[in-house]
């Protein structure tokens, strides 16, 4: 089968002829050369209010690892500052599992033989009321990349549906055009999560072999489309761990912080998700992101945009989900199941799971776990205008 | 001999004799008691996007006689904060509203242009709006003149508790504006406070200074004395303070009749 040329958009792909972000972010990356950075820079970066992107680099470097101890105090310091004793808490949703992309590292990716399903207005609804009975006020939509089985309409239904049981609806699915994101807006949604998986374009190419997902330049340009589109705010990541991570962090750091130089009143945040073992991922040789490394890269991003909302993951395993919350995490998800239709009891799971969880504490669970750690759990510090 | 309880703050037509108001940066119950304990607030901001929490706890935490100044976090221009104030109004929250409007996520700095035309839109409504700012004299008059019912400059960076770093553009909004200028953001140490009344501030906004330090009680009644302390200072009028030293035999001292 040939492959069709990922640094080219397709038809009905916008592109943003007016924007230099992504050249700006990959000139960056390329440029950052983490070996340089020594234990002074490290240092230097340290005792400076507010951070370059060299200093950011310099805490992601090897060099600064001997000192994650006091750039942990560091991030707790801005975390407390930014933030006080706050913790958000989210629920994702996950209404359909129908992908059109393989990425090879997936478990939802097309070739892979799972379960297919997705939710029908009813399901949605049936699931929403399930969440919202535990108490939880925010949601996270999530589909798998299918613009056929789960077009436009589909999900801005479900955030119409959403906005009835939550005060703050986000979605997590494929990149859209700058309409497409107005009007899931005005369905009820302010919220835009994309992960570019790897900043690097050639690992990239190799990871993600067809689909409308393969089209690099795309997906990197989504979140500036979903400020134009009218979206309060937008999140970014890499997939730790599927390419040098240092030099993604470096990339996902910068693009975040050119796009809010560039439209400052955007809300931004980051998320940052190591690979987990999935159905078929031994064809990929993922490079090592420990919790240590982890930490290093959430406590970096936390001292470089200390406004910034930070989510830890649902793949990390309690404990250190519990530590990292008041520490450098801003944002953390509970009763969290991946797969379709699995709130509700008495229908059980019709679709498989896209990844493994590590915490899969209750809400109630969750709450108490923050309030043990001297912080506060609060439901929506948000209002819908 | 001063006497808090004759010396009142009036803010849109209502009386108060604390000069503290607790902000809505960082909440929680045990603040919130700390606050109105033992710093005497009796007026609370509070975030409408806090408030409109399906679980609504933080209501509960404030005591009836205390106000309830509202703001309108999360407003991105004058329309936004119109929105929040009419939402905050029906959520029961009452007719004082701060006017927030920040459509800059890293600093957190207000805008002017956009508080001025909301103040206006607000006063217009029926409310007393309270327009946080950064302080510029010509806006701080367009918001009397639109209606403000005291003007908010911040001191500092929202939540970065670095004190008074406008100083004298807040000392030029005392002298000009005939409205009570109460400093709100960036306060960070009783000191600060008290320096701020010392010249001649009508009141203190501050919340992080106290959620954020080791102990709240201690902090918030540190506060109390600092507010008392200044607003005394200020009615007593301090001594003069000059750049240089004054000689003691002037060069105009050969004058004669």
């Amino acid at each position: 089968m040939d492959k069709i040329d990922h640094m080219k958009y397709l038809p009905d792909m916008e592109i943003l002829p007016d924007s230099d972000i992504q050249d700006r972010v990959i000139d960056a990356m390329h440029h950052f050369d983490y070996q340089e950075y020594s234990a002074s820079d490290v240092m230097r970066a340290l005792r400076k209010e507010s951070l370059s992107l060299h200093d950011f680099g310099a805490l992601l470097s090897p060099a600064a690892e001997p000192f994650l101890e006091l750039i942990a105090e560091r991030a707790t310091k801005e975390t407390q500052k930014h933030f006080g004793n706050s913790v958000l808490l989210f629920t994702p949703l996950y209404i359909s599992n129908y992908c059109e992309n393989h990425c090879i590292y997936c478990g939802f990716n097309c070739m892979n033989k799972i379960r297919r399903a997705k939710l029908d207005e009813d399901g949605i609804r049936r699931e929403m009321e399930a969440i919202a009975k535990t108490g939880m006020e925010e949601v996270l939509i999530l589909t798998g990349e299918s613009r056929n089985m789960s077009n436009v309409e589909y999900i801005g239904n479900a955030c119409r549906i959403a906005h009835e049981y939550f005060k703050n609806v986000g979605i997590e699915v494929y990149p859209m055009n700058t309409d497409e994101y107005a009007y899931i807006h005005e369905c009820g949604a302010d919220f835009v999560t994309v992960f570019q998986e790897t900043y690097d374009s050639d690992r990239y190419e190799q990871l993600h072999l067809a689909g409308h997902k393969r089209i690099f330049p795309y997906r990197l340009n989504a979140q500036e489309r979903a400020i134009r589109g009218g979206m309060r705010g937008v999140a970014f990541a890499a997939l730790l761990g599927l390419s040098d991570f240092r030099k993604d962090a470096f990339a996902v750091g910068t693009h975040a912080y050119l796009l809010q130089r560039k439209y400052p009143h955007a809300e931004i945040s980051f998320s940052c998700p190591r690979l987990r073992p999935i159905i078929n991922n031994d064809k990929i040789n993922p490079k090592d992101v420990h919790e240590k490394q982890l930490l290093q890269v959430m406590c970096a991003y936390r001292i470089f945009m200390p406004f910034a909302g930070l989510t830890i993951s649902t793949r990390e395993r309690a404990g250190f989900r519990d530590h990292v919350i008041g520490m450098c995490a801003t944002k953390i998800s509970a009763g969290v199941s991946t797969g379709i239709g699995s709130h509700v009891e008495e229908s059980g799971e019709v679709g498989d799971s896209q990844f493994e969880i590590s915490d899969v504490r209750s809400l109630d669970e969750v709450i108490n776990a923050i309030k043990g750690r001297g912080l506060q759990p609060v439901l929506n510090d948000y209002v819908f205008i | 001999m001063y006497d808090q309880k004759q010396d009142k703050l009036i803010i849109g037509g209502h009386e108060f004799t604390s000069r503290f108001i607790l902000g809505s940066g960082k909440y929680d119950p045990e603040l919130i008691k700390a606050a109105v304990d033992h710093a005497g607030a009796q007026m609370i901001t509070l975030a409408l996007r806090r408030v409109n929490s399906f679980s609504g706890n933080i209501l509960e935490h404030i005591p009836e006689d205390v106000t309830l100044l509202p703001n309108t976090s999360g407003a991105r221009n004058a329309e936004e904060a119109v929105k929040i104030a009419r939402l905050a109004r029906e959520a029961g929250c009452g007719k004082f509203i701060k006017i927030e409007v920040i459509h800059d996520s890293k600093y957190l700095l207000p805008d002017n242009y956009e508080t001025a035309k909301a103040c206006e839109m607000l006063a217009k409504d029926g409310f007393i709006p309270m327009p946080y700012m950064y302080p510029d004299l010509n806006a701080a008059r367009d918001m009397a003149n639109a209606g403000a019912a005291a003007i908010m400059p911040l001191a500092a960076p929202i939540g970065s508790n670095q004190g008074l770093s406008t100083r004298q553009f807040i000392r030029i909004l005392i002298e000009e504006i005939d409205l009570p200028i109460i400093v709100d953001a960036g306060i960070g140490k009783p000191s600060q406070a008290c320096e701020a009344m010392e010249m001649g501030a009508s009141a203190i906004m501050a919340n992080t200074a106290i959620a954020t330090a080791g102990n709240i009680i201690d902090m918030a009644e540190a506060f109390r004395h600092a507010i008392i302390a200044g607003r005394m200072a200020y009615l007593s009028r301090t001594g003069r303070v000059l750049d240089r030293a004054s000689a003691s035999s002037p060069l105009t001292g050969f004058l004669q009749e």
